[in-house]
C-alpha cells in the first residue's frame, strides 16, 4: 500500500493565546475525499489553513513528498476593491493558455475571461476560485465551504464539479463543510471537530445520532480537556 | 536647459509613477499613509531649504525614520497603526516649525517644482525609472497579496519581501512628491489618480494605465497653469487631478 498523502499527529493550534485545535491526529490516503465537519467556530477553517501553512502549529503535519496542493479559501475579502478581470486574475499565477484550458474544464465559456471578478455571482466566483486552485495541476485540493452567499443549486453544482474533477484528475480532496448531506454524498472519511477531536472514520459508521448530538448540541468549550 | 522643460520632465515623471504606485496603495487601502509620511518629512525639507540642497534628499531620511518609528512603536505598544501615525507625523510637523524660516514655509508646505535644476532632474528621472520597474516587477504578486494573503501564502509568495520593496517605493515616491506638492499634499498624488482610474476601469490594465496617465497629465497641466498664470504649481496639479476625479464620477461604470 502507498504511503498516506497526509499524516497529522497530535496537532495543536493556538492563535492569539486561544487554543483553537487540540490534540488532533488523522491520516489521509490517496484518492480520499475527507470532510472536516463541525459547528461554527469549531476550528475547521483554521485546520485547513494550518494544513496549507498559513498558521503556526505544534505537533506534526507531514505531506507526502510528491504532493502539490491547490487551496480554495472560504472568503476573498477585498476582491471587489480591485478592478481585475478573470484572465488577469489567472495571469497572476499562470499563462493565458493554461487559464483557458482550466476554465473550460470547469465549464466556463471563453467570454468569462473578460468579466470583472467583482461582477461575478457568488456561485461563479466560487467556481473561478476552484479553477484557480487547479493551476499547476495539484494532486490535493483543499476546499473551504463559504458560510453563506451560495444558494442550494450553486452548492449542488460546486460539489458535483469537485467530484467530477476528482475523477478526472485523480485528486485527493479535503473539504470543510457544516452540511451533513455533503458528507454522506461525497466523502469516504470524516473528521469531526469541535476544538477537540470528536470522531473520525467512515461517515455512515461514525456519524451516529449520539456523536452528532455531541458535535452540535454541546456548546463550544474553550478550556475543557479533550476526551 | 530651459527651466520650464526641466520642471515638466520632473513633474510628469513624479506624477505618473505616483499614480501607478497609487493603484497598489488604493487596493491595499493605504493611500492616506502618504499624507502623514509627507507631513513628517517637513523637518527634512526645512533643513534642505535652509542649507540649500535637494528637498527630496532632505525628505527621504525622514520618511524612512517615520516608517521605522511607526513599525517599532507598533511592536512595542500594540497601539493601532493610525494612532501611531498621528503621533509620529505631528511630531514631524512640530519639529519643522520650530526652526523653519517663515518665508520658506510656503515652499515646504505646498512644494515648488518650478526651480528644479539639471542635477535634480537627472536624479528624479533615475529614481522614477527605478521605482517604475520595481513596481512593475512586484505588481502581480502585490495584487495577489492584496486580494488574499492566504492565496499569496499558498502560492509560496514571500509576503515580507514584497511588502518591504513596496514600502521602499512609497518612501521614495513621497520624498520625490514633496518636491512637487510639498509636505502637505503628498497623499493627493497617490490617491486621486488611482481613485479616478478605478471609477473608470474594467480591468487591471486600464486601472494602471489610466492612473499613470492621470498622474502625468495633472502634473503637465498644473505646471502649464503656473507658467501662464503664476499660480503655484503644486496646488494647481492637485486641483487638476481632483477635476479629473470629479469627471470620472460622471462616467463611473
Amino acid at each position: 500500500m502507498k504511503e498516506p498523502i497526509l499524516k497529522v499527529k497530535n496537532l495543536n493550534v493556538k492563535l492569539d493565546s486561544e487554543e483553537i485545535i487540540k490534540g488532533l491526529s488523522f491520516e489521509v490516503k490517496e484518492g480520499d475525499v475527507l470532510t472536516i465537519l463541525g459547528p461554527n467556530g469549531a476550528g475547521k477553517t483554521v485546520l485547513l489553513k494550518t494544513l496549507v501553512g498559513i498558521f503556526p502549529y505544534k505537533g506534526k503535519i507531514e505531506w507526502r513528498k510528491d504532493v502539490r496542493i491547490g487551496y480554495v479559501p472560504q472568503r476573498v475579502p477585498f476582491i471587489k476593491d480591485i478592478p481585475i478581470n478573470v484572465e488577469e486574475f489567472f495571469l497572476l499565477k499562470t499563462t493565458s493558455e493554461e487559464a483557458r484550458e482550466i476554465l473550460e474544464s470547469v465549464g466556463f465559456e471563453e467570454s468569462i475571461l473578460k468579466k470583472r471578478l467583482g461582477d461575478l455571482s457568488s456561485g461563479q466566483f466560487q467556481r473561478i476560485l476552484v479553477a484557480w486552485a487547479l493551476v499547476k495541476n495539484p494532486n490535493v485540493l483543499l476546499f473551504d465551504e463559504p458560510m453563506a452567499g451560495i444558494d442550494i443549486s450553486g452548492k449542488e453544482t460546486i460539489y458535483n464539479l469537485l467530484f467530477k474533477l476528482k475523477k478526472e484528475r485523480n485528486l485527493t480532496i479535503l473539504l470543510v463543510t457544516h452540511d451533513l448531506s455533503v458528507v454522506f454524498k461525497f466523502s469516504n472519511f470524516v473528521v469531526c471537530l469541535n476544538k477537540c477531536p470528536i470522531c473520525q472514520g467512515v461517515p455512515k459508521k461514525v456519524l451516529t445520532p449520539q456523536i452528532l448530538h455531541k458535535l452540535y448540541k454541546e456548546e463550544v468549550k474553550f478550556y475543557t480537556h479533550c476526551h | 536647459m530651459n527651466q520650464f522643460i526641466l520642471s515638466l520632465i520632473t513633474g510628469i515623471l513624479i506624477g505618473a509613477v505616483s499614480g501607478y504606485l497609487g493603484t497598489l496603495m488604493l487596493s491595499k487601502r493605504m493611500t492616506l499613509v502618504a499624507g502623514p509620511l509627507g507631513h513628517l518629512t517637513l523637518p527634512g525639507i526645512a533643513l534642505a531649504l535652509i542649507y540649500g540642497f535637494d528637498v527630496s534628499l532632505g525628505a527621504f531620511p525622514f520618511v524612512i525614520l517615520g516608517i521605522v518609528l511607526i513599525w517599532i512603536f507598533e511592536i512595542w505598544t500594540k497601539l493601532p497603526m493610525e494612532a501611531l501615525t498621528a503621533i509620529v507625523f505631528s511630531l514631524g510637523v512640530a519639529i519643522a516649525f520650530l526652526f523653519l524660516p517663515i518665508e520658506q514655509a510656503k515652499t515646504a508646505l505646498i512644494g515648488d517644482i518650478t526651480k528644479v535644476g539639471v542635477y535634480e532632474t537627472i536624479t528624479t528621472v533615475t529614481l522614477c525609472s527605478l521605482i517604475f520597474f520595481v513596481i512593475k516587477k512586484i505588481y502581480a504578486k502585490m495584487i495577489l497579496i492584496n486580494i488574499s494573503e492566504d492565496l499569496a501564502k499558498t502560492s509560496e509568495i514571500d509576503i515580507k519581501k514584497y511588502n518591504i520593496l513596496y514600502l521602499l517605493a512609497i518612501a521614495i515616491i513621497v520624498a520625490l512628491g514633496v518636491k512637487m506638492v510639498g509636505g502637505l499634499l503628498t497623499a493627493a498624488l497617490v490617491a486621486i489618480p488611482a481613485s479616478a482610474s478605478r471609477n473608470l476601469s474594467k480591468n487591471l490594465f486600464q486601472y494602471t494605465s489610466l492612473a499613470t496617465f492621470f498622474g502625468a497629465i495633472s502634473s503637465f497641466l498644473g505646471i502649464l497653469i503656473f507658467k501662464f498664470t503664476a499660480l503655484p504649481a503644486g496646488p494647481s496639479i492637485i486641483i487638476i487631478s481632483s477635476l479629473i476625479f470629479l469627471v470620472s464620477i460622471i462616467f463611473k461604470r
